[in-house]
């Protein structure tokens, strides 16, 4: 069968590659909802290097959307059933380092092409069900499982005093950490440091928010997740450094372009423990789903998202990425292709 | 019920670049009816699909069937009549011996050398002949048509932003398709160049579906090659 798929060729450019491709042993999944991400918004604007962009395009981009399964030769689903799917795709085993870690695994959307087809073709492993959470939110998945490892890392690595935990940042990844970290600690009092008035005023449900200029005099946390990302992590990274108690952990998910200076001598004295997280793997997935499927983690998840309308033809994945720019939290869209 | 006709009847004699129907020939890793019929029964909606094929070939189509097609059980191959509407009405006949007659039956027809139809406009399809009762698949006409009826200056040139080439899938309820026809007299019915046609002679309305340029028909040899570097396979001639 061939099978349609849109790829950016090139900054704001995209096209459609014509696969003649094989079902035999895949499960076949129909995108029905996707979300866009800060990641595929660089590359269809241009704000990677030069360089990726010769390596990385043309390719499909997105990486968040949940379906219905077409079909499954391996008889793991039941045609119709709704999934998510996995954009990592872990290529040998290993007991000791995480699939997301791993440096042979593949993303799609990240040299690999990513959701934007007619039909995705993936192994079983890499569907969760979803049922009992909507489209539109199950669209998310994806980035609520990156909030889940960041979560999973916290707790392995963060000593037993959790008192007071601090997120730094206001924008969509700090917002659904503070839904999970809520979910998963509901003891843990939240504290979330931004600059946006209009986006601190959506963390009704955390313990405190504070504008990064104004923390109040004392202000500590035991623990600290940056969100921040860009240009914003060398000033979160060092309010963090600053403010945490001794021996806290910090765990770092947000990205950025260029290197960042970071206060080593206070990591020193202190003996922080500074983690990476990024992405996430199956385990997270299936974690996301129970905890999405929570009433009141969906409430606060809906603020969040903004549902632009269907995507029938070319000019409206155009639409969708313009729309993105112009909505504080996540980007929605019902997949018509 | 849902039924997908997938039109097979002719013989490829516009093509004459091989001995057998353009439908057969290969395409990337496997004959474009497979591309075809594979697409169709990748339509969760479709019940059933039934191929019409011209009578020479059903034996050469059940063999890819059992070789290609492990979704077979779907599959009815019904053979094909002299000209495309008696190829539907073939399948019409075969559809209503295995499942009866029904108001609600649809009937989504399509050519086989058509293999880049997508999910989008199957669905929509489905969702028009529905609704509406018929519809066409077209796409917006970017060059000027230009009308001339004796082959050698022009007669009229139309509104182009009235004008739309036609593609397929043409999809009915099926009780309303055969109540047209069996009021069409023979010389009506000789006219007939499509199934659609059926609907616009008596009256009826035909929903506009939108096509995709992707959606080309392989009917000569330049087709054939445009498709075969579209999927980025080797040209066979």
């Amino acid at each position: 069968m061939i099978n349609h798929i849109y790829q950016l060729a090139s900054p704001g450019v995209f096209s459609i590659e014509y696969a003649s491709t094989d079902l035999a042993d895949k499960v076949i999944l129909r995108p029905r909802f996707m979300a866009l991400c800060h990641a595929d918004q660089r590359y269809f604007l241009g704000q990677r290097s030069q360089d990726v962009l010769r390596k990385k395009l043309p390719m499909a981009l997105i990486h968040e959307c949940c379906g219905r399964v077409l079909q499954d030769p391996t008889g793991t689903f039941a045609p119709g059933a709704r999934v998510v799917a996995i954009p990592n795709s872990p290529q040998s085993p290993d007991p000791i380092i995480s699939e997301n870690y791993r440096r042979d695994s593949r993303f799609l959307s990240s040299g690999y092409d990513g959701f934007m087809r007619e039909y995705v073709d993936l192994p079983a492993d890499r569907l969760v069900p979803c049922d009992g959470v909507p489209d539109h939110i199950a669209a998310i998945t994806e980035f609520v499982s990156v909030t889940v490892q960041a979560a999973r890392r916290f707790d392995r690595l963060a000593h037993a005093r959790r008192n007071r935990v601090g997120i730094w940042g206001d924008g969509s990844m700090a917002f659904v950490l503070a839904c999970t970290l809520r979910f998963l600690f509901p003891q843990i009092e939240l504290h979330v440091v931004g600059k946006n008035a209009r986006k601190l005023s959506m963390f009704s449900f955390v313990g405190a928010t504070h504008f990064a200029d104004d923390l109040p005099q004392g202000f500590s946390v035991d623990h600290a997740f940056e969100c921040a990302g860009g240009e914003g992590s060398y000033y979160a990274i060092d309010d963090i450094i600053r403010t945490i108690e001794p021996q806290g952990a910090v765990i770092l998910l947000g990205v950025s372009e260029n290197k960042v200076a970071v206060n080593t001598r206070d990591v020193l004295e202190k003996g922080l423990t500074l983690a990476g997280s990024s992405r996430s793997g199956r385990e997270d997935f299936v974690e996301a789903i129970r905890l999405m499927g929570d009433p009141a983690v969906q409430n606060r998840l809906n603020r969040i998202i903004s549902i632009d309308d269907p995507v029938c033809q070319m000019e409206d994945i155009q639409r969708v990425f313009r729309t993105d720019l112009n909505t504080p939290f996540k980007t929605v869209f019902e997949w018509r292709m | 019920m849902i039924f997908g006709a997938i039109l097979a009847g002719g013989t490829g004699s516009r093509m004459n670049i091989a001995d057998m129907p353009k439908q057969f020939l290969p395409l990337g890793d496997k004959p474009i009816i497979l591309h075809t019929l594979e697409k169709f029964l990748l339509c969760d909606r479709m019940d059933r699909v039934y191929v019409g094929v011209h009578p020479d070939w059903v034996g050469h189509m059940q063999d890819l069937l059992e070789r290609q097609v492990p979704q077979r059980e779907r599959v009815t191959l019904v053979p094909g009549g002299g000209d495309r509407n008696s190829t539907i009405f073939n399948i019409v006949n075969q559809i209503e011996a295995d499942w009866g007659e029904s108001d609600d039956h649809l009937i989504i027809t399509h050519d086989a050398v058509r293999p880049f139809v997508t999910l989008r406009i199957l669905e929509e399809n489905i969702e028009a002949a529905r609704a509406f009762g018929a519809c066409d698949t077209v796409v917006s006409a970017v060059d000027t048509i230009v009308v001339s009826e004796n082959g050698e200056t022009i007669s009229q040139i139309p509104d182009r932003r009235l004008m739309y080439q036609g593609q397929t899938p043409q999809s009915f309820r099926i009780s309303l398709l055969k109540k047209l026809y069996q009021s069409l007299d023979e010389e009506e019915k000789a006219i007939l160049t499509d199934a659609c046609k059926i609907c616009v002679v008596r009256q009826t309305p035909v929903r506009l579906v939108e096509g995709d340029v992707s959606n080309l028909k392989i009917t000569t040899v330049g087709d054939y090659k445009i498709a075969q570097a579209m999927v980025g396979g080797q040209v066979v001639d």
